[in-house]
């Protein structure tokens, strides 16, 4: 499968998805110029009510899969992923600190909710690697995943307990928000979270052939003239702004940075020249997808994606585990 | 040349790997690596490479300090061939050797039809182009390494370090890599250090030896004068006869009986 083909599924994902849900519209009212914006309920529905969840759906979804992907590579672990590492939980805990503090404000015009959750991503990756390191016994992936799980469960109860404190609209916020929900309501979050997705993809842009060779071990990539660790700092600064920056707006929307790599290396192949752009291709169409399920399946109400997620990423999970045995 | 002087370097939390340890490595020449376990071989063949920086004394390329050369010139003028190589995605053969043009490409450009052309000939000269499309998990230990010293090639270093090249392979496999490396040597002119255990793959292949104990150098020399059933008791500790093959036109070792 070719670059292309991920593009036109993600791009049919992106135009039909909108489409779909409790009100019944049609695309060639949608795109009708003849029919006023003000009186064209077909394409307010489009344009206002769902295309907005559906763009959240693809940044967050191709956040979690760049991520992964870079996790997975830099590790050297099928089982590395923001999730497992610890970072999906300190992203939500800054997003939870800001939002239960109603310090959610703008700064420069951009929400603070992105940098609140790159600040957590970069914040848990530092606990787990100084972790790793204590006492000598190096950034060994297994010891990584075991010090991100740890990380991951302390957060996770941090997070909880400032769920405990605050008052009732509160707790129901951030427990909808945990869940991983994508009713974003606007266009505004995901322009915000534009910035710092943007910088992590220019980060991820010099990666490709370093995390080919960064795969064959850190040795073998100096060797083969790659400064490994300035390609570390480029790697995880980057992973941390991508994943912060997927959950600031979708929140922890679970697995989607385990199992999107895993599905496009089996169809591209193990080159990340290939597999990054296909993984984020991939990733926003996976995510467009259960939302859309997420939304229609028990309709009028609306289930948070987060739940989908986890339903597919859970065996999938298992089946990686048990497959290496 | 490439040169070690008055190196040390302990590992954190550990004792001196290698002290005040000096090494000249002739253009041209095949240097052994010889030493018990624990002798310091792969720490110096690490420093050789610049992936360790040394505590004490300094590493030189051409008297220029490793140190002052940035990853992507150093690989240009050395390659290194480890123990072993575990891939943890399904690259293939060929992808594997091309990854050794990564120093030779600006950071966004793409293995042009010289970088494959480059690759296609390094294949060709380890025996490995019809290994090409093969999966890199799915070759033998010994097709493996070849594809790997391939990829050292495609690198078009003047100096290839081998850390115990042969450890993991058959007396068959054995045999083929030390005359591949032979042949390139001869051929290319490719100076090489090889640190390995293997005595008589030392003598078969080597013009020097570097003789390691404890971190120091026992002897250094060539591998006429150093390989003695002397330095062989002095470094192991076993009784061995060491002779010349007449057949095998090299000197030959022999270990009879542990002296200590």
């Amino acid at each position: 499968m070719t670059l292309a083909a991920f593009g036109t599924v993600t791009l049919l994902a992106c135009l039909l998805a909108p489409l779909v849900g409790s009100t019944s519209i049609s695309l060639a009212r949608v795109f009708d110029r003849s029919i006023p914006f003000a009186d064209n309920t077909d394409a307010q529905v489009f344009f206002v009510a769902r295309l907005p969840r559906v763009l959240a759906a693809a940044l967050v979804g191709a956040g979690f899969s760049l991520s992964g992907v870079v996790f997975q590579a830099l590790l050297r672990n099928p089982l590395a992923a923001p999730d497992t590492l610890g970072v999906s939980a300190g992203a939500s805990l800054g997003a939870m600190l800001v939002l239960t503090a109603h310090a959610d404000f703008t700064l420069f015009g951009v929400s603070v909710v992105p940098l609140a959750t790159f600040a957590g991503a970069l914040g848990a990756l530092a606990i787990v690697f100084v972790l790793a390191l204590a006492k000598g016994r190096g950034t060994s992936s297994t010891v990584l995943l075991l010090a991100g799980i740890a990380i991951s469960a302390l957060l996770s109860a941090a997070g909880r307990f400032i769920q405990y404190l605050s008052d009732v609209t509160g707790t129901f916020r951030t427990v909808q928000w945990l869940m991983g929900s994508l009713d974003v309501g606007s266009y505004a979050p995901i322009l915000a979270s534009l910035v710092p997705f943007g910088l992590a993809c220019i980060g991820f842009a010099t990666l490709p052939r370093i995390l080919d060779l960064i795969s064959l071990g850190e040795d073998a990539a100096e060797a083969r003239g790659v400064d490994v660790v300035r390609a570390e700092r480029v790697a995880l600064v980057s992973a941390s702004l991508s994943t912060g920056a997927a959950v600031s707006l979708g929140g922890p929307v679970l697995f989607v940075g385990i199992i999107v790599p895993h599905i496009v290396r089996r169809l591209v192949g193990a080159d990340h020249r290939l597999v990054l752009p296909a993984s984020a291709l991939f990733g926003a169409a996976l995510l467009i997808v259960c939302d859309l399920i997420a939304r229609t399946i028990i309709a009028p109400v609306e289930m948070p994606v987060g739940i989908i997620t986890a339903i597919i990423g859970g065996p999938f999970f298992l089946w990686l585990l048990f497959r290496g045995r | 040349m490439l040169q070690a002087t008055n190196v040390s370097f302990a590992y954190r939390h550990g004792a001196k790997a290698l002290d005040d340890v000096s090494v000249a490595i002739p253009r041209g020449s095949i240097v052994g690596l010889i030493g018990p376990n624990g002798s310091g071989k792969t720490t110096l063949v690490r420093l050789l490479n610049g992936t360790l920086t040394p505590s004490r004394g300094s590493v030189s390329l051409d008297d220029v300090p490793l140190s002052t050369r940035s990853r992507r010139d150093l690989a240009r003028r050395i390659a290194v061939v480890p123990q072993e190589t575990h891939v943890t995605f399904d690259f293939s053969a060929l992808d594997i050797v091309l990854m050794g043009r990564y120093a030779h490409l600006g950071a966004f450009a793409l293995e042009g039809p010289d970088d494959m052309a480059i690759a296609r000939r390094a294949l060709a000269a380890t025996g490995t182009d019809a290994l090409a499309p093969r999966q890199f998990a799915t070759l033998s230990g010994g097709e493996k390494q070849r594809v790997v010293i391939a990829g050292a090639l495609a690198q078009s270093s003047d100096i290839l370090l081998l850390d115990e090249p042969t450890t993991a392979l058959d007396v068959g496999f054995q045999f083929e890599i030390a005359s591949l490396l032979t042949r390139l040597n001869r051929d290319h002119g490719t100076t090489m250090v090889v640190s390995t255990h293997d005595l008589n793959l030392a003598a078969m292949l080597c013009t020097e030896l570097v003789l390691l104990k404890a971190g120091r150098v026992v002897a250094h020399g060539a591998t006429r004068s150093v390989l003695t059933s002397e330095n062989v008791r002095r470094l192991y500790g076993v009784e061995a006869d060491v002779t010349f093959h007449p057949r095998a036109g090299h000197l030959t070792v022999v270990p009879l009986a542990r002296t200590e």
